[in-house]
């Protein structure tokens, strides 16, 4: 079993398609969806974490090209050095999806790789430079 | 009358008999048992901060050389330092830019790398005199080569501050962090009802000469802090609604821990130095405790603009601590979520190792020797010249 993250892209036609239905009944895929953006008549956008063999995966990605969505692989991922972070918070204003937030009892931030879309916006938030990316 | 003096809870310090507690832990006891028994019962309560303060930074000395120099111009790991003072006086303020490194590293940094113990390339330049002839000189300093290193801060601790967001289509880079677009999100800087000037908000019993935590080591109030303004409106407790009272402190940086001073980088803004400072508030009477219970949903701040540049910065509304630190709050009519820059985490670390160090006997209460001034107005800085010079 093996876990990719994605972004596909829908052009303002196919979103009439149930791609992520074909990808979770015939290739036997789980999807987690972390972002959608997606309305009618207008180009969207699918963000999601697919669960599944190796061979699965491959064959639904080449199902989604035939299907003309385009897609996008996350190869980089956001790293937290926890050490030097004063949890200040600074970075959970700029973060999408709620990945970085503060602990309401502890005031700590945490961080939740799974919700990471690897926005990259907390790099340049943080102002002790702790978070960094990594390819 | 007050129920106890400072000499009595200094007294009381010594023989470990003193009952210390937080600015959050007083919440509930006031609660409970009253403000006239909580201020019978408790002696002193402890409150701190750790944010981003620009207006901080350090003066060094850093003994003769020989030849000696007189120091006109002075660079620390590239960050020019002021050396407008004595022959090797110098003075490295927190913001200040390496001219090599740019907004990546500055003053803050140095004062951390001091703080850290790390050696650190000096580079000056003077034009020489028959009492100084060196016109030039490159070496490395740490801690424990030079003379003196004290942080000099003009501007500590503001008394409440207020909350940023941007209604404009482009992302806005500040000094309260990024603010997203179209009012995307509000940052707010301050430790709420942990800070030290909103537990003792007519500065009853912090004055000129308080002995303070800073940055690890004890330090000192100095003065006022630039831009003091006790004048600022207050709410029916007493506490300001928007940045009022400043604190300028002093204090060793040989004795400071670099857990408690840390640099920091704001995106397109520049270099600025978090800096952790905890306060003792004796607890003289009934109305210090009922000052020191003060909650998050008691404090309010305004949410500012900080799209608006060219004039005065709207109020989209006021909030309260509590509200801005539930997570989100109502703005025009939408949810925005909310995000601190002042470290509460940090600040309880601060309130409970000053807590400690009371109740252990290292750290005494100091009754001011000056009181800071109760009234004050701020001055703009009008456009003057060409006749209008003494408006």
């Amino acid at each position: 079993m093996k876990t990719i993250k994605l972004t596909m892209y829908f052009s303002a036609n196919d979103i009439t398609k149930p791609i992520t239905y074909h990808l979770i009944k015939d290739y036997n895929l789980q999807v987690n969806i972390l972002h959608a953006d997606i309305s009618l008549n207008r180009v969207g956008k699918l963000t999601a974490d697919i669960t599944g063999e190796e061979r699965d995966i491959e064959a639904g990605l080449k199902f989604v090209e035939e299907q003309g969505v385009k897609y996008k692989l996350f190869t980089k991922s956001i790293i937290w050095q926890e050490d030097g972070c004063v949890h200040c918070g600074a970075c959970t204003a700029v973060c999408p999806s709620g990945a970085l937030r503060m602990d309401s009892d502890s005031w700590s931030l945490t961080f939740d790789r799974e919700k990471c879309l690897v926005c990259e916006l907390c790099v340049k938030a943080c102002p002790l430079r702790v978070i960094s990316v990594s390819l | 009358m007050g129920y106890k003096s400072f000499d009595e809870i200094n007294e009381k310090i010594k023989n470990g008999k003193a009952v210390v507690v937080t600015a959050e832990e007083i919440i509930g006891i006031v609660e409970e048992k009253g403000a006239k028994q909580a201020a019978k019962e408790v002696d002193v309560v402890t409150t701190a901060t750790f944010g981003p303060m620009c207006s901080s930074g350090a003066f060094i000395n850093f003994g003769h050389s020989a030849p000696p120099i007189r120091m006109s111009k002075v660079w620390l790991n590239d960050v020019p330092a002021y050396a407008g003072i004595a022959a090797v006086d110098a003075y490295i303020g927190a913001t200040e830019l390496s001219e090599s490194r740019g907004m990546e590293y500055g003053g803050a940094h140095v004062i951390e790398d001091l703080i850290a113990g790390k050696n650190i390339r000096l580079f000056a330049e003077s034009y020489g005199t028959d009492c100084y002839p060196r016109k030039e000189i490159s070496t490395y300093i740490n801690k424990n080569n030079i003379n003196q290193a004290f942080m000099f801060n003009p501007r500590n601790c503001y008394q409440n501050y207020s909350a940023a967001t941007n209604s404009s289509d482009r992302i806005l880079y500040t000094y309260m962090g990024t603010l997203l677009p179209q009012c995307g999100n509000v940052t707010y800087s301050t430790s709420g009802q942990l800070s030290p000037l909103i537990n003792d908000p007519y500065c009853r019993t912090i004055g000129i000469g308080t002995r303070v935590f800073l940055g690890g080591a004890q330090g000192y109030v100095a003065w006022e802090g630039t831009q003091h303004n006790p004048g600022q409106k207050r709410g029916e407790n007493g506490v300001p609604l928007g940045p009022a009272g400043t604190l300028a402190l002093i204090g060793d940086i040989k004795q400071m821990d670099a857990r408690f001073i840390r640099a920091a980088v704001f995106e397109k803004y520049g270099v600025t130095l978090f800096v952790g400072v905890g306060i003792p508030i004796p607890m003289l009477d009934e109305d210090m405790a009922i000052k020191t219970a003060v909650r998050d949903d008691r404090i309010f701040t305004n949410v500012i603009d900080y799209s608006v540049s060219d004039g005065p910065r709207p109020v989209l509304r006021s909030v309260s601590y509590a509200e801005l630190r539930s997570g989100r709050i109502e703005l025009n009519g939408k949810l925005v979520p909310t995000a601190p820059l002042s470290s509460i985490k940090k600040a309880r670390e601060i309130a409970l190792m000053l807590k400690q160090k009371i109740m252990s006997g290292e750290f005494f209460v100091s009754q001011p020797v000056a009181s800071l001034p109760d009234s004050n107005s701020i001055n703009k800085l009008e456009i003057r010249g060409n006749g209008n010079e003494n408006d």
